[in-house]
């Protein structure tokens, strides 16, 4: 056992300190959920309680402004990260977990199993994602929530954001499956796999060890997409009264709002650059880590 | 080959979709795509404008105050009982194509209307008509029992069930319009799409382009042809208020005819500019109680949340438009008419209501949920004052419950619900438009709220011929409604506004009832 | 060679499949496309209205009804604009979103590729910090806030371009670029991916070994492959753009067909709406074949 230490996860935790864009990217996403789980706590303001000063431009008092109720920025910001957050992060789970196995199948088997799966992940697209989420979700809202809210009333702001997670996660899947299919169909026709095929590796460890491994590069970069997209496609949803419920907020709802401050009469810039300022911040620190993880887990550059 | 391919699109697509228009004389936005522009059967105010530039009445609205004045007919009779007009047609009202408007023309119109087959919503415009309710409502088969007959070529006679003082106002209104019937009979529904259109109105339809424009140009077989001054109008669709202002802000539009697409939030800093015009309008804002179910089948407890809501906070901070905060159902000024002033913001009073009702500090009191439609910020906004004045005064727990248009009127209209925003337009200047809708059989009524007395009431003040006393038994209806029961409290009154530079378009006033006649709008030469 | 053609046999059954799934999940959905703010004149006048659509038949006599008309070709009556059928709305709206959209692939395409490429090629050098950027910018940036910002600056303050509507040349800028600049990012960051993974691949290196020039080996020999991952997103994005964008063409109010895929389910026009549905995927499908034979052309060692 003395070769621990250089296990490839300690080796690849070693390269992906080696790149401090990472490093800081890593530590600042820990920071910002950390402060979005604590800080509204933290901060004792709630995001939800309006004021007698609607619209006051950032201060000393509220570092980030106020809303049209006076409520304070900072506070929502934070809040709504962390909504935004965790609604990108379940979805792209969702879309990793089933993209990945159902593309890394059908690729691999092939012939009529492949055939028959892409089929099914045909007829999903063909669906347009928009109407398949808005009939999703209104269905619950009038025919599910009614039943659960009687049960458990101060649920229903939690349960209908789990819906939507739900809603954005399966239909995000779908490209991440047809990508990593068409790339498992050409890998696997490379000569390490065909070679390590003749000596007889089973197919499970196949797809694995060795497949896998392959296949970071694209899955990162979809993810990288993946998140941004969950988080902007919630925005959209709630500005179509299906997303979160008010008071509820999220950084694409708070972006939605402030998208109006881009007009020629009068401009609220604070509304506006906060959530999305914290968005591009949030958004290029993932990017950083998925290029870290990525050298950090390639195989063929430790030659 | 996606070279190919792509360079193949361009031009498809290219010459398809972009034909180079020049400028009108005149451009409008006037809001959504219009559902239908077929006089009888359209009910959105994007529709009627588009109709009513198309199409004339018997009588028209007066630009300046939105009163009627004389279109298609040059005069009319009034019996001394009010229960008999007699409208006489001017000679020269003729169709577009060359035939003459007859009198029959304009009785087999509003049978049109009224039979049910034709399928108007607005049919009930003519319950004020003898048998009108009979036939709409399917008791009466024969159409033609209508009060409603043409004695000759050019004399149209209408009797009236009841004196009704706003009766030449409604003749002015779309669902009343002339139709031509020779079109109609040939080409049944999709008459409108004829090519060309017979129309009796100041303008022709030149064009249609779906969510783009509409193209008019002067009809010069107009009978007041002389007064229209622009040859061509544009009549834009959209519904993204941003774009319709900056579309305004570059002068590529002259005229934003419609409130819901001038940027709400931008309300209170465009409301100062010299180029939009503000004025008081015939709509309400309110909330609905539902009355079937706990908590608010009690009286009381509608009394009690209708007393901690501060709607001048709301005016004061959402709507920001000088707006009137009123707990009435009825705005103040309409046909006259001077509505009660509903119940009073007063927390510690209705603190006590609550506790009378057994929710003492708002113990026990079940978590509710507050619905509204998604549409405009301002629904949203207004549901977390009342979501917070609610927390605060009574100690109760608000869900917000934000529903897309066509489930938000489902759920009101099967009382799935606690409490919910409701709004209303009024479609003649009488309170009897806002006060119908209580009433224990209407359609409208969606509260669950039924109650003889208020009936009776609105019975009664139908069929008093002395326009005060019947404006005094309605402030009794309403004073019931918005004080006692309250199935209903106000929120505001609506305020107009329009955007046109007075430099750059004549011929357009405010006025309360909204309408802005084309014959009259036009362009200035600078 | 067998498999294709039953792709393409495939594609009918799949319509099918979508049409009577839409037909009957909207059916479920609360609230029904007559239903108004102001209730109807009467119970009469409502029953005559639901009549004239054969609303009161049962529903799977309604479902044959709509299947047969479907087959002729005919996808019934709009349910919220009455002067008009779905096929005269998807006529008029149509040409503009497939002109609008095929402008946006191009400059997706355009602008993706060369950027991704570039970016790959000069790794840790200034090309790649910029493409990373403009990635990041695009990826992150809303439509509904870029499209804004490149209406206030280009078309308010600066003057250059109109604000909105479609008719000249020159309505088509903004809305292309806003679309397209969204798409490019994508299109860049899968550039990108290819290309490095491809660099590295035996197959580029044994094409190096020979001795051919480097443009030789970038042009030939990775950039065929490299464009793989790009042709399979090809597919999907370029039916989501020929489509229309909601969000797009409400803010440059252009007369696409991207207004209805929201605003007909909200107003419960289903028959509109299961006209958009049918519309995408057909357009999906038949893009999807498309990517696949060209995916299947530049990497022969692919058996579909």
């Amino acid at each position: 056992m003395s070769i621990e230490g250089s296990s490839p996860g300690r080796m690849a935790w070693r390269r992906f300190c080696r790149r401090t864009m990472a490093g800081v990217s890593l530590g600042f996403l820990l920071l910002a959920a950390v402060v979005s789980v604590l800080g509204p706590w933290v901060l004792g303001v709630d995001p939800n309680q309006g004021g007698e000063t609607p619209f006051a431009a950032p201060d000393a008092r509220h570092w980030m402004g106020t809303d049209i109720h006076g409520r304070d920025l900072l506070a929502r910001v934070l809040i709504g990260a962390r909504i935004s957050l965790m609604v990108g992060a379940v979805g792209a789970m969702v879309s990793l977990v089933i993209g990945v196995g159902w593309g890394l199948v059908a690729g691999w088997r092939g012939g009529r199993t492949d055939a028959w799966m892409m089929r099914l992940v045909d007829v999903l697209y063909a669906l347009p994602t928009v109407v398949w989420v808005m009939l999703a979700l209104t269905l619950f809202e009038t025919r599910g929530l009614g039943w659960l809210s009687e049960r458990w009333p101060a649920s229903i702001p939690a349960l209908r954001l789990a819906a939507m997670m739900i809603a954005l996660g399966s239909v995000s899947w779908l490209t991440m499956a047809r990508v990593v299919r068409a790339q498992v169909l050409s890998l696997r026709e490379r000569p390490f796999i065909l070679a390590a095929q003749a000596v007889g590796v089973s197919p499970a460890r196949l797809m694995l060890r060795h497949l896998l491994p392959n296949l970071t590069g694209v899955i990162l970069v979809y993810l990288t997409l993946t998140v941004p997209s969950v988080v902007l496609y919630e925005s959209f949803l709630s500005f179509l009264g299906l997303g979160v419920r008010p008071p509820q907020a999220s950084l694409g709802t708070l972006i939605a709002d402030g998208a109006s401050q881009l007009n020629p009469i009068r401009v609220r810039w604070w509304l506006l650059v906060f959530p999305a300022g914290l968005m591009a911040l949030l958004l290029a620190a993932l990017n950083a880590v998925g290029e870290g993880l990525r050298s950090a887990l390639e195989p063929r550059d430790e030659r | 080959m996606f070279l190919v391919l792509l360079v193949a699109f361009l031009i498809l697509g290219g010459g398809a979709g972009c034909s180079p228009a020049d400028r009108a004389d005149l451009v409008l936005h006037n809001g959504p795509e219009p559902e239908t522009i077929d006089p009888q059967i359209l009910t959105g105010q994007a529709d009627g404008r588009i109709a009513s530039a198309l199409f004339e009445g018997l009588t028209r609205f007066n630009p300046t105050n939105g009163l009627a004045m004389p279109g298609l007919a040059s005069r009319w009779d009034i019996s001394p009982d009010g229960r008999t007009y007699t409208f006489h047609l001017r000679p020269e009202a003729r169709w577009s194509t060359g035939e003459v408007i007859t009198a029959d023309e304009v009785v087999w119109s509003w049978r049109r209307a009224v039979t049910p087959t034709t399928a108007a919503d607005y049919a009930s415009q003519f319950f004020c008509i003898r048998n009108g309710r009979a036939i709409v409502n399917g008791e009466l088969r024969d159409a033609s029992q209508l009060g409603a007959e043409a004695p000759d070529a050019r004399t149209v006679r209408v009797h009236l069930e009841n004196p009704t003082p706003y009766f030449l106002e409604l003749v002015a209104s779309r669902v009343f319009f002339p139709v031509p019937r020779k079109a109609i009979e040939q080409q049944g529904d999709q008459w409108i799409r004829a090519d060309p259109l017979p129309c009796s109105g100041p303008y022709l339809l030149e064009g249609w382009r779906v969510n783009d424009r509409f193209r008019l140009r002067r009809n010069p077989r107009y009978w007041d042809a002389d007064r229209v001054a622009t040859e061509r109008i544009d009549i834009l669709s959209g519904d993204n208020p941003s774009t319709a202002l900056n579309l305004f802000l570059k002068g590529e539009v002259d005229l934003i005819s419609d409130r819901k697409i001038i940027p709400g939030e931008l309300g209170p800093e465009l409301a100062q500019r010299p180029d939009f015009q503000r004025f008081d309008y015939l709509g309400q804002d309110f909330i609905r109680f539902n009355t079937t179910r706990k908590p608010f089948q009690d009286a009381r407890v509608r009394r009690a949340v209708a007393m901690a809501i501060d709607r001048s906070r709301i005016t004061a901070r959402i709507t920001r438009m000088g707006e009137r905060a009123s707990a009435a159902v009825t705005p103040a000024g309409t046909g006259g008419y001077e509505p009660p002033a509903g119940l009073p913001w007063d927390p510690s009073a209705a603190r006590a209501l609550l506790s009378e009702a057994g929710y003492p500090g708002g113990r026990g009191f079940p978590v509710i949920e507050y619905t509204f439609n998604v549409g405009s910020r301002i629904y949203e906004q207004t549901g977390v004052e009342v979501q917070s004045m609610l927390r605060e005064h009574l100690g109760i727990r608000v869900e917000l419950r934000p529903l897309e248009w066509k489930t938000y009127l489902a759920e009101m209209s099967a009382l799935n619900y606690d409490f919910i925003r409701g709004s209303w337009v009024g479609d003649y200047d009488d309170p009897m438009t806002f006060l119908d809708i209580f009433l224990s059989d209407s359609g409208n009524n969606r509260t669950g709220w039924k109650d003889s007395r208020y009936d009776r009431l609105l019975q009664t003040a139908a069929a008093e011929a002395d326009p005060r006393r019947r404006l005094g038994i309605l402030r009794q209806a309403e004073t019931l409604l918005v004080e006692e029961a309250v199935p209903v409290t106000g929120l505001y009154s609506h305020v107009g506004l329009y955007a046109a530079d007075p430099r750059k378009v004549g011929g357009i006033w405010a006025n309360r009832m909204d309408e802005h006649p084309f014959f009259s709008m036009r362009r200035l030469r600078p | 060679m067998r498999s294709w053609i039953a792709r393409v046999a495939l594609i009918p059954v799949m319509l099918w499949v979508v049409a009577t799934l839409g037909f009957f999940l909207l059916r479920a959905v609360p609230g029904g496309p007559f239903d108004r703010e102001r209730a109807a004149a009467s119970r009469e006048v409502e029953a005559a209205l639901k009549a004239r659509y054969h609303w009161d038949e049962p529903l799977w006599r309604q479902y044959l009804r709509y299947l047969g008309n479907l087959a002729r070709g005919d996808l019934g009556p709009s349910l919220k604009y009455r002067n008009h059928s779905v096929n005269d709305l998807l006529g008029q709206t149509v040409p503009v979103s497939l002109s609008l959209g095929a402008m946006a692939f191009g400059v997706a395409m355009g602008l993706g590729i060369p950027i991704g490429a570039v970016a790959a090629l000069g790794r840790y050098r200034w090309a790649d910090r910029v493409a990373s950027l403009l990635t990041l910018v695009g990826v992150c940036i809303p439509v509904f806030v870029l499209g804004p910002f490149l209406i206030l600056v280009a078309g308010l303050w600066l003057e250059w371009l109109p604000v909105a509507l479609w008719g000249h040349w020159n309505h088509a800028v903004l809305p292309t670029l806003t679309l397209g600049l969204y798409f490019a990012a994508r299109v860049s960051r899968w550039m990108r991916e290819g290309m490095q993974e491809v660099l590295k691949s035996p197959h580029v290196q044994a094409a190096r070994a020979k001795g051919l020039s480097e443009t030789v080996v970038v042009v030939r020999h990775a950039l065929p492959v490299a464009l793989l991952p790009v042709i399979s997103y090809a597919g999907p994005m370029l039916a989501d753009l020929l489509t229309g964008s909601f969000v797009v063409e409400n803010l440059f109010q252009i007369p696409g067909t991207g207004a209805f895929f929201i605003n007909s389910f909200f107003s419960r026009d289903y028959t509109m709406m299961i006209g958009m549905i049918l519309f995408y995927s057909l357009l999906l499908q038949v893009l999807n074949l498309g990517s696949d034979l060209l995916l299947r052309w530049v990497d022969p060692r692919i058996r579909a």
